[in-house]
């Protein structure tokens, strides 16, 4: 916002309040309440609303309280964001972020525990990544802002308080590149996310146990880095996939079918994929932690898959 | 500058007789102090409570007045619910008359004969385009059509009093606004077509026009989306300090829509330099507005906004005329949104899918195409000022349609777009997974050219 007068932010309790998980904190009393901008509760309107200042040369970056909410704004998501460049030949361009806190979080319900990666990933037009560490959320964030295409960045609720250290000079990370986190040579493990932490943390236990995994950070959930994933499974020749999706129609499913469709040559075994059940994320506490992939279960499928 | 001095103080002047003339503003919101156009840090971060209401009450009566978030306000002990209509509808403002002639002493923006001429021209021309268009669907040329029969001093007015500058966000059937900006026919007839030339590439339905050169923004179907994206708009002019506003046009049935509700309220809490044109044409497809809303028609909804609304008769090109031009005014002077309900009647069918016979009577149809014309009650006006005559009219009907019959033949005999184009444009850059899905149709096409037509460039 300080290099680019034109970058805006917009949405629910972001200005004087800071933002529900203080995302955009100071920023109102630094650029003001034009710049960043309280909206009232309409999703669907206030994205439109970013569209049409996009539209019009701003670039906008727009928050849903809880990507659950944007729900709300598949319409102007779908139909209006991902395809204004296509169907006007490329007259108006739609630089906006769309961002917001996603995912299972501490019993927040089933309402406030969304995946919106899984319905977003099929919209033609839209570029979806995920940040998971201090670094990449800031270097993903710059490079999103600065894209001509519509992005969204899915941010996770239980990950605000991580702390790093990171370098205070600017430095834009690739949107469409995919994070090598722990090389290895027995079994790729794809991930993005809060899952992430749960595969780092079963990495050690695995590593203890002999195993040498290698994990990948895919970021990149739209388009996935076919390349890093090619190269690491053509070395693997085995896959695992720890997602926080259900089951059904999510990220993992779009991964599996497309290192089927390009790497199959290269696969030793099935390619297993880790989600969340197909159900809506219960509140109680228990019930919660059984939807949601555990380390211990990660350890478990990489020693059935490398049998 | 000087232009600017001249509008501001030509606002002052017509401004309080503008507002006089309604009584439903009472008191003038508190002026602020500087012109509306900066970025004025305010009444939301100075204040930490919950805000005052604008208009402060007197303190005589302090001991009936309560306090609540929102403000000062009278209580009452006698229990009155608002009835949900005022009994009495709001007026319509209208200057001509049903034959032409000027209603005396109503106040309306000049023209010069240039534009009141060019006005006419535009909305013949745009009768006589729809009337060719939807024959071409009809033939099975183009696909698709929708006109804007009854509604052409609408489009063509509005786009009058406007400037240039000023973004559009139209509904669909407004492209007397694109017409009057300098669309010629053939573009109009290559989006149609959806061929080469096409500034769409072929990619939207025909009347789905767009063009960044005119500021018109293309044309997406779902209904009432293009509102909130016109508040985005200005927003965005707002923030630039451009003498230029939003306008957002749609119908009676968009006002029902979730996103109508939302992009007022943004606009007024915003203080957003945007005008809402509802072209209330009494039909959404088969629904009356009888059955859209319970309300005295969209113009009262404003109000409970905190939007200046006005109602004028859509089939007045002079009203609808002035009316635009101190909208434009007030939205831009003092960055504040208007809401403007137009009332017209959609005089052909919803579209090239619809038989409108078949829910309404024949008898009103007819009676609205020919007494109610919008255009012949505007000729008589124009007539009477000397400024046009029957030789003129016929030459501009003949050469207006000669020119659509020549352009449709150009347009049709055009090549389609490239199979390139459609993997362009869904980004900046095509990705390689496009780049992947393009070489195996190129392939299956090439492997298989009896199953794919053979007019379309490779």
């Amino acid at each position: 916002m300080d290099s680019n007068p034109r970058v805006c932010v917009m949405g629910e309790d972001v200005g004087h309040y800071g933002g529900s998980y203080k995302v955009t904190k100071g920023l109102a009393t630094k650029f003001g309440d034009l710049r960043v901008l309280d909206t009232p509760i309409a999703e669907n309107s206030f994205t439109g609303m970013g569209i049409g200042a996009a539209m019009t040369g701003l670039r906008p970056v727009i928050e849903g309280m809880n990507m659950g909410f944007l729900l709300l704004a598949f319409n102007q998501i779908s139909n209006n964001c991902g395809m204004l460049h296509y169907t006007s030949g490329g007259q108006f361009t739609i630089p906006v972020v769309i961002r917001g806190p996603g995912g299972v979080g501490r019993q927040l319900g089933a309402e406030h525990s969304q995946r919106l990666e899984s319905y977003f990933q099929s919209i033609p037009g839209l570029q979806m990544v995920a940040c998971s560490t201090p670094y990449n959320a800031k270097g993903l964030m710059k490079a999103a802002i600065r894209s001509e295409n519509p992005v969204v960045l899915f941010e996770h609720v239980l990950l605000y308080n991580l702390k790093e250290r990171i370098p205070d000079e600017e430095y834009v990370l690739c949107l469409e590149e995919a994070e090598m986190v722990r090389p290895g040579e027995h079994v790729t493990i794809l991930t993005y996310s809060r899952m992430r932490y749960h595969v780092m943390q079963a990495a050690k236990t695995l590593v203890n146990k002999g195993y040498d995994p290698e994990v990948i950070d895919i970021r990149s959930l739209k388009p996935f880095d076919l390349h890093a994933i090619g190269n690491s499974i053509k070395k693997t020749h085995r896959v695992l996939i720890v997602e926080e999706c259900m089951r059904t129609g999510g990220i993992g499913a779009s991964l599996r079918s497309a290192i089927i469709d390009n790497f199959w040559d290269y696969l030793d075994a099935p390619i297993m994929c880790l989600s969340s059940q197909d159900v809506p994320t219960p509140y109680a506490g228990t019930l919660e932690e059984w939807t949601v992939v555990q380390p211990a279960q990660i350890v478990t499928a990489v020693e059935q898959l490398c049998k | 500058m000087a232009l600017i001095c001249n509008a501001r103080s030509r606002a002052a002047r017509l401004l309080p007789q503008a507002l006089s003339a309604l009584p439903v503003i009472g008191r003038p919101n508190a002026p602020k102090s500087q012109a509306s156009l900066g970025n004025e840090p305010g009444r939301r971060l100075a204040s930490a409570r919950a805000g005052e209401s604008v208009s402060p009450l007197s303190d005589e009566c302090s001991n009936q007045v309560l306090d609540f978030p929102g403000g000062k306000l009278m209580f009452s002990p006698d229990m009155r619910f608002l009835s949900g209509s005022t009994g009495e509808r709001v007026s319509c403002y209208r200057v001509l008359d049903d034959n032409g002639h000027r209603i005396s002493d109503n106040s309306f923006q000049e023209l010069s004969e240039k534009v009141a001429v060019k006005m006419y021209r535009d909305m013949i021309t745009l009768q006589v385009m729809d009337t060719i268009f939807y024959e071409a669907q009809r033939q099975g040329r183009i696909s698709f059509y929708l006109t804007s029969t009854g509604e052409e001093a609408i489009n063509i007015a509005s786009a009058a009093a406007l400037s240039n500058e000023d973004v559009i966000f139209p509904q669909y059937r407004e492209p007397g606004v694109l017409l009057w900006r300098g669309f010629t026919l053939q573009e109009f007839a290559n989006q149609c077509f959806g061929n080469k030339s096409d500034y769409g590439k072929g990619r939207q339905m025909p009347i789905h026009y767009g063009s960044s050169k005119y500021n018109y923004f293309t044309v997406s179907s779902p209904i009432a989306t293009q509102l909130p994206q016109a508040v985005g708009a200005a927003y965005s002019l707002k923030m630039d300090k451009k003498n230029a506003c939003a306008v957002t046009y749609f119908g009676d049935g968009g006002t029902s829509e979730g996103d109508f509700h939302a992009a007022l309220n943004f606009a007024a809490v915003m203080e957003a330099p945007v005008i809402f044109f509802c072209r209330n044409n009494g039909w959404a497809i088969s629904t009356p507005t009888s059955e859209q809303f319970r309300s005295d028609g969209v113009v009262t909804r404003g109000q409970a906004y905190g939007i200046r609304s006005i109602r004028v008769d859509g089939n007045d090109a002079l009203a609808v005329y002035s009316a635009v031009h101190m909208a434009r005014e007030m939205a831009v002077f003092e960055a504040r949104p208007i809401l403007i309900e137009a009332l017209t009647y959609r005089v052909g069918h919803h579209s090239t899918s619809d038989d409108s016979t078949k829910y309404r009577l024949v008898d009103e149809i007819e009676h609205w195409r020919s007494s109610r014309d919008p255009i012949s009650r505007y000729r008589w006006w124009l007539e009477r000022n000397g400024w046009w005559c029957d030789d003129a009219e016929s030459e501009l009907r003949s050469s207006v349609r000669k020119e659509l019959l020549q352009a449709i033949q150009v347009a049709e005999r055009e090549q389609k777009p490239a199979l390139g184009e459609l993997f362009s444009d869904v980004y900046d850059i095509i990705p390689s997974n496009l780049r992947e899905q393009e070489q195996f149709l190129r392939h299956t096409v090439k492997k298989h050219p009896g199953d794919y037509p053979h007019n379309v460039p490779a």
